[in-house]
């Protein structure tokens, strides 16, 4: 299974029936394409609509429905539209069951770093610092390494911040990382790889339990 | 009751200098008409207020490019190369503010209150040079009201009172915009009697609305 799509579909596996969740845009949305059967879960879209359905068929887009990275949606029965400040009302008010981000880096406080690389990259933070302020349950959805494989998953964040102490699990090509008061704990390793590569992969110290669970097989 | 103008009309009403509290979420629910006006216009040195900076051809992304923009509060520049650009060449200043910030700012002064309390951005930079209060055991950053002098706002329909409705996530940033302006502009695609909008599917009424603009394209499906 293409490394991106098991990320996805092993995101899904968070959400329980009833939830309304969050998804930012990139690696998270792949976690749409495998909610398990019977779990009925409500998508927001942070520009002001609960409810988002799947993308339209070509040639039935409607120029007023769009998702917050600008791409064409569909409403489901049920869904709902709203202005700007109650969406984020929602957002910051804990109404928002989890959130699923992409990081630069994360670190074993469970801080986050998603939003600027100075003098190099500086598209602002939209809504990630209210999504990661306020959501219940902030998982971080990406891949182990940078592009150079180095390690995102730090002791200390050296980027600005989008958020201190919010993330609660993190999960990625290579392992199901939880955030503890104690540190980083390994829950989960990825098929084909071993506590031995995520160690190396990761400049967090990570806590590894007797117990180990197992994804993406 | 509203008065009915052209664009070019409107793009008149704004002075060097103004501080435009713009609708619109990456262009969706932008209010085309009035920004091409302002950019025909030529009108310069203005501060905007907006979720986004849009595209370079849609949306304030337009201001944009024709270096109408000299200041910016903003939450995403992401899509719109040449604000980075004028940003790092310091032709233009951002203040990039959290979204969910940015609208209670502006609401704030739409609705007459100083601030908002939020911890939105508590431990990042966003809290520098900004009071931290304390309230029941919670850390918030005080954040100040977001004052404008004119709203340009999008809407899909309006009566002659101004009461406006919209469509789908064209709503946006639009209403709360609205309440912001010391003058609001609302573009529309369409202008029906009074008495033709259910009073229960109005989102924006029409007290936080002067003048309206009749949009010059039609955004409907």
């Amino acid at each position: 299974m293409d490394k991106r799509q098991m990320i996805g579909k092993r995101i899904a596996q968070e959400f329980h029936d009833g939830d309304y969740v969050n998804l930012g845009i990139g690696l998270p949305t792949l976690a749409v394409n495998y909610i398990p059967e019977g779990v009925h879960v409500i998508f927001q879209s942070e520009n002001g609509m609960l409810g988002v359905g799947p993308s339209p068929a070509e040639g039935s887009e409607d120029r007023d429905m769009i998702n917050a990275g600008g791409g064409y949606i569909t409403a489901l029965k049920g869904a709902s539209f709203f202005d700007s400040a109650l969406s984020f009302a929602i957002i910051r008010g804990g109404h928002i069951d989890a959130t699923v981000l992409g990081a630069l880096q994360v670190d074993q406080h469970g801080n986050l770093a998603n939003w600027m690389i100075p003098g190099k990259m500086v598209p602002g933070m939209g809504g990630a610092m209210d999504l990661v302020t306020g959501a219940r349950k902030v998982i971080v959805a990406m891949e182990h390494c940078d592009k150079r494989g180095n390690p995102k998953i730090l002791k200390e964040c050296n980027l600005p911040l989008t958020a201190m102490s919010k993330v609660s699990l993190i999960i990625t090509d290579m392992a199901v990382i939880e955030v503890t008061p104690n540190g980083l704990v390994l829950r989960e390793v990825a098929a084909g790889c071993s506590v031995e590569e995520i160690k190396q992969a990761t400049e967090a110290d990570l806590i590894i339990p007797v117990e180990l669970g197992c994804f993406g097989e | 009751m509203v008065k009915q103008i052209s664009a070019k009309e409107a793009a008149a009403l704004i002075t060097p200098g103004s501080r435009l509290a713009i609708g619109g979420f990456l262009a969706v629910g932008a209010p085309e008409a009035i920004i091409d006006a302002i950019v025909e216009a030529g009108t310069k040195d203005l501060h905007m207020i907006v979720i986004a900076s849009d595209w370079e051809d849609r949306g304030v992304g337009k201001l944009v490019v024709a270096k109408a923009i000299k200041s910016a509060q903003v939450s995403h520049l992401g899509t719109n190369r040449t604000i980075q650009a004028q940003m790092n060449a310091s032709e233009i200043e951002i203040e990039l503010v959290p979204q969910g910030t940015l609208m209670e700012r502006v609401r704030s002064f739409g609705a007459g209150l100083g601030g908002v309390l939020t911890p939105t951005g508590l431990g990042t930079v966003v809290q520098e040079g900004k009071e931290v209060l304390t309230v029941n055991g919670k850390e918030y950053i005080l954040e100040p009201a977001i004052e404008s002098d004119f709203a340009l706002i999008k809407a899909w329909k309006a009566d002659k009172m101004g009461n406006l409705i919209f469509r789908k996530t064209a709503r946006n940033s639009n209403p709360i915009m609205a309440m912001a302006g010391k003058i609001t502009i609302a573009e529309v695609e369409e202008i029906v009697e009074i008495g033709e909008l259910d009073p229960e599917l109005i989102a924006c009424p029409g007290v936080f609305v002067d003048y309206i603009v009749k949009s010059t394209e039609v955004t409907n499906g």
